[in-house]
């Protein structure tokens, strides 16, 4: 199933998304005038406008754009290495190691001291509970025990931030964590955009590395390495690619589900279920599906707090329904 | 080319599978291994086509040791059919016999020209360019695995090492594969399969290698081999070998 179109498409379709992101806010700034004052610094109408660009929307389209790529490509790379379609990038424990880092922050008012105190201890904890993992999973454990594993550190690092909860004596620092904890890209600068896409680059990197052994590996894994894949690099590549590119994601905007599941689903299909050309078609779909997403939260959320991650799980959840029915129904066929 | 394998030994998880086990497979020859469940002959196919490591003894093409070439040289060489016929995703027929093209490539995963006329030659000696369209999943058990054989034909190997390819199929596509690989042999290409079916293994094997508790019992014709009394000794079993219309007939009673 060729379809040159696909590519083309999703990239066209991310940079009117990242436009609109640009474009919305409660400020209401013209096409012209919003574009002029990002790039040349002036406006003609008014001298907030110039602010409003470059310190609030410019890397909140940033962020959109890299944390949706982020996810969408680990799913995808993910799930080739799993060969689970249900895989999805929390899977490694990166995610909930991440969340558990940040509440900590918070919890301790280590937040409070400096902007990056929060997205450094986030980043600290996803890189822990990955070491855990692969030190569970053994340096050549095999995908299930990595999943298992993966299990194991999630639900160990819920429980202690359930306990940083239920511990907090401050109700503002309870707010904040609860907030935090559903996933938003609002309030972040330019240096949460830069601290992201220093890892979310190389992990990418990382991972579109591993699409010969993708490939390869859906004959299984000996097939693969008679092939002349090394099965153990391709592993690092992996794991260590989503835990840059997701523990970045979840450490600055919080935890954003079902993008990483969703979207490599949606595309598969279009690439003829191949897990290799998969990859860069769910690193486009997953940054319009983050952009398009933080759009709607904005235009519906003056009344009210409408979260990234709470709206990205509205629309996953059921979807992830579907995929059971549909799964059902190819059982029984 | 010739491959040829010298007192390997391996362990699996602290087991002993191999112990000093020599093997060879030589251009132009259908060489079969056979034995009983365990004796070790995957694991004396997968040692030879390079996806277990030794961790005794040598494995050399044309008399050179592998450990010398990269896994995609080798790749160029030698292809392996191993015996789990799982494909994970469900892709069309022209994409996974197209995966047998990666050792080709550096990075790139898409084929060019010269990787579609060797899928398009394997598609067509495999006898499944009218699957090519289709999807892997909606094959049937014999046309899946002559997909997985074209799959390894698409790497032009001059050395063919598969795991019992016959498992699972019924007479007419056992028969069907076992004289394509006969073809093959004859071709000049080496081939070396493992295999349960004693009368396929005298029929169209130019050499068997017997095999029990990871030591080579017999090597030679199949008329060498196939005699009552190693019969006996490999699988415990009495069986005799007979003809029928001049075709060689192993029976166990």
């Amino acid at each position: 199933m060729q379809r040159p179109w696909l590519t083309p498409v999703l990239v066209i379709a991310v940079a009117i998304l990242f436009l609109g992101s640009l474009l919305t806010g409660p400020a209401g700034v013209g096409l012209l005038e919003g574009l002029n004052a990002l790039l040349f610094g002036t406006s003609a109408e008014r001298e907030t406008t110039v602010l409003i660009m470059r310190e609030i929307r410019l890397p909140r389209a940033l962020l959109g754009l890299l944390i949706g790529a982020a996810l969408g490509l680990s799913g995808a790379a993910l799930q080739g290495y799993l060969r689970n379609p249900l895989a999805e990038p929390g899977l490694i424990g990166v995610s909930a190691g991440g969340t558990l880092g940040a509440v900590l922050a918070i919890h301790t008012g280590l937040a409070g001291l400096t902007v990056l105190a929060l997205p450094l201890m986030g980043l600290a904890g996803a890189f822990a509970a990955v070491a855990v993992v692969l030190g569970l999973a053994g340096l050549r454990g095999g995908p299930i025990t990595l999943i298992l594993a993966g299990v194991a550190v999630t639900s160990v690092c819920g429980a202690l931030t359930a306990l940083a909860l239920s511990l907090s004596r401050n109700p503002y620092a309870t707010t904040e964590i609860l907030f935090w904890m559903l996933g938003s890209l609002g309030d972040r600068s330019l240096l949460h955009a830069g601290l992201a896409a220093l890892l979310i680059v190389p992990g990418a990197i990382m991972l579109l590395f591993t699409a010969r052994a993708l490939e390869a590996l859906t004959l299984g894994e000996e097939a693969a390495v008679s092939l002349g894949i090394d099965l153990n690099r391709s592993r690092w590549l992996v794991v260590l690619g989503a835990a840059l590119a997701v523990g970045a994601s979840t450490s600055v905007a919080g935890t954003i589900g079902f993008v990483g599941l969703v979207v490599p689903h949606l595309i598969r299909p279009l690439v003829g279920n191949r897990p290799g050309r998969l990859l860069v078609p769910s690193l486009l779909g997953g940054a319009a599906l983050v952009l398009g997403a933080d759009i709607v939260v904005r235009l519906f959320g003056d009344t009210g707090e409408l979260k990234l991650g709470v709206l990205t799980s509205i629309i996953g959840a059921p979807f992830f329904l579907y995929l059971v029915l549909r799964s059902r129904k190819e059982l029984l066929a | 080319m010739k491959l040829e394998g010298r007192n390997l030994a391996v362990s699996l998880s602290g087991r002993r599978v191999l112990l000093g086990v020599s093997a060879v497979c030589d251009a132009g020859e259908l060489v079969g291994v056979i034995g009983p469940n365990g004796a070790g002959k995957s694991t004396l196919l997968k040692t030879l086509a390079g996806v277990v490591v030794p961790d005794a003894g040598q494995v050399l093409l044309d008399g050179a040791d592998v450990s010398g070439l990269t896994r995609a040289a080798l790749a160029h060489r030698l292809a392996y059919l191993p015996q789990s016929r799982t494909v994970h995703w469900p892709v069309k027929v022209e994409a996974l016999v197209g995966l047998g093209r990666l050792p080709f490539h550096g990075f790139a995963i898409e084929l060019d020209v010269a990787d579609r006329a060797a899928v398009a030659k394997a598609l067509a000696a495999a006898q499944v360019d009218h699957l090519a369209k289709r999807l892997t999943s909606e094959l049937s058990g014999g046309e899946f695995a002559r997909v997985l054989v074209a799959r390894a034909l698409a790497q032009e190997p001059k050395i063919l090492i598969a795991d019992e390819p016959s498992a699972g199929l019924d007479p007419a596509h056992q028969l069907a594969l076992f004289r394509h690989f006969r073809s093959l042999a004859e071709g000049g290409m080496g081939v070396m399969v493992a295999l349960h079916d004693l009368s396929a293994a005298a029929r169209f094997c130019h050499r068997l290698v017997m095999m029990k508790d990871g030591a080579v019992l017999a090597d030679g014709a199949p008329t060498d081999v196939l005699t009552p009394v190693l019969l006996k000794q490999a699988f415990d079993v009495t069986a005799v070998r007979a003809e029928i219309d001049g075709i060689p007939v192993v029976v166990a009673h």
